[in-house]
């Protein structure tokens, strides 16, 4: 029998929650590493119990975890080969939280601040951890002020894909309200050598070398609290997602406006249709039908929470435009969450799940593909992320 | 060589598995500096955790507070009192309050 596990990371530690695959029954096991704030946490597809860990205070900076058990025990990957992992006295010693941006391939140049002008690059926090499909050991990290890094062994060390923080837009990239950081991965399994970023906010990027150059893809994004509304950088992407199935089919949920390119982001169309309002920041796909996609829509900008007091999620069956309102299960007044951008998921067991945790700290499950929801969680500290594992 | 005792913030305490009080050995005048690399080298993974590894300066919201004083803005090489180096007092080091 399959087993799905959820990684939840929350503004207060991290949690992991287990179930077969009838998804009624949960055992939650957490928190790991209380009192951190664990931004993202994801799991190798090549290896299920290979699990990389972003945790993060203000005060004391950037660490990064990994399983090798699934969640049982935790190492800081770091150690040099042939060297003890731990000190004689049993410490842990690791440089897994040392990245640097590589200068000397890409100058660190300004960007643009809250205000317009000029602000030094500064690196403060790992946002994403997207790992290979294929080996356990390389994986990706999004990181605020933006910049992609990569680690091809096990998280020890990082070093930065540096044409992307180097392409001439750069010094116009300015931070979004949650600051300027790659939030968004995706790894087209299709293509190794195909990659998306988005950022907020300077918009998505694509790569078809294996990350050595990266192109700007915002073509259709209309932005008005941009000087130039069409601008090629500068629109606030808040998820882009994709189904392996339809790799040339991209989703976006933008600041305003959910849309669609269907060429690998040379153009968008926006999809918003009958939704309440499209404002919003998480979009998912289903995991077998590529034309049906999930958003949480968002009051607006100024007020982070649903509209109406009501948690609603939106499903489209047929690739957007016409949105139909997911409530069964989920709480239908005086509710005011949000949903932040890593926090929705998908599981691929044969009737898929979806998965999606709140800033009130409840994560909530559909093992129906949306038709009704139960909660997992009802009380944890803020989600930040929600990511799924399908466990033959 | 002096022995300094160490007062270590909950978050610290949590990441390299240490007591809230340890004491670390120092070689020459004891100073900020001197005591956070003697606790780095101690406890290996604390390292970058007070000192940031890119600037090689305190991070910004860390504060040292020595004798009841705020040593947070003073200099790194200063050296420590004797209160502290006899071990009488505590070099503090905390995350400073700002949210969350």
């Amino acid at each position: 029998m399959s087993k799905v596990r959820v990684l939840a990371g929350t503004r207060k530690g991290a949690f992991i929650m287990t179930s077969d695959e009838s998804r009624k029954k949960w055992q939650i096991d957490g928190p790991f590493f209380g009192g951190w704030e664990i931004y993202h946490m994801n799991a190798s597809p090549a290896d299920p119990d290979r699990i990389y860990v972003s945790q993060n205070t203000s005060w004391f900076g950037q660490i990064i975890q990994r399983s090798d058990d699934g969640g049982k025990t935790w190492t800081r990957p770091g150690t040099p080969a042939g060297e003890a992992v731990v000190t004689p006295q049993g410490f842990p010693i690791a440089e897994s939280h040392i990245f640097a941006y590589d200068t000397a391939n890409a100058p660190l140049t300004t960007h643009l601040w809250y205000d317009g002008s000029p602000h030094p690059w500064e690196f403060k926090r790992v946002w994403h951890l997207e790992c290979s499909p294929h080996d356990p050991d390389t994986v990706y990290a999004g990181v605020e002020d933006a910049a992609l890094f990569r680690s091809t062994d096990g998280g020890r060390s990082w070093k930065e894909v540096f044409a992307l923080r180097g392409h001439p837009s750069a010094p116009h990239w300015a931070p979004g309200a949650g600051g300027l950081g790659v939030h968004t991965i995706l790894l087209d399994r299709n293509d190794p050598k195909r990659l998306y970023v988005a950022i907020s906010s300077a918009g998505a990027f694509r790569s078809d070398d294996g990350g050595d150059s990266w192109k700007p893809i915002n073509k259709g994004l209309h932005s008005l609290y941009i000087p130039d509304p069409n601008a090629e950088v500068g629109h606030c992407v808040h998820r882009i997602a994709m189904n392996p199935l339809k790799p040339d089919t991209l989703y976006m949920q933008k600041h305003w406006d959910v849309l669609r390119s269907d060429d690998r982001g040379e153009n968008w169309h926006e999809i918003s249709g009958n939704l309440p309002s499209d404002f919003g920041f998480p979009i998912a796909v289903h995991a077998h039908d590529p034309d049906t996609v999930y958003v949480v829509p968002i009051k607006s900008d100024s007020e982070h929470y649903v509209p109406d007091g009501k948690l609603r999620v939106y499903r489209s069956k047929k690739g957007g435009d016409e949105w139909e309102a997911l409530t069964k299960g989920l709480p239908q007044e005086n509710c005011y969450v949000n949903i932040l951008r890593d926090a929705m998921a998908v599981d691929t067991l044969d009737s898929c799940g979806v998965y999606f945790g709140t800033t009130g700290g409840q994560v909530y499950c559909s093992p129906d593909s949306g038709d009704s929801w139960i909660a997992i969680a009802r009380d944890l500290p803020a989600v930040l992320s929600v990511e799924v594992q399908t466990i033959p | 060589m002096t022995s300094i005792r160490v007062q270590i913030p909950f978050h610290l305490q949590t990441l390299g598995g240490v007591p809230a009080e340890v004491s670390v050995d120092v070689n020459g005048t004891p100073t900020p500096r001197s005591v956070v690399a003697a606790l780095e080298a101690k406890y290996p993974g604390l390292a970058g955790a007070v000192v940031d590894p890119h600037t090689g300066k305190r991070r910004p919201l860390v504060r040292f507070y020595v004798c009841r004083q705020d040593w947070t803005f003073e200099s790194p090489d200063k050296p420590l009192p004797e209160a502290i180096r006899s071990g009488e007092d505590v070099f503090i080091i905390i995350g400073a309050i700002s949210g969350g």
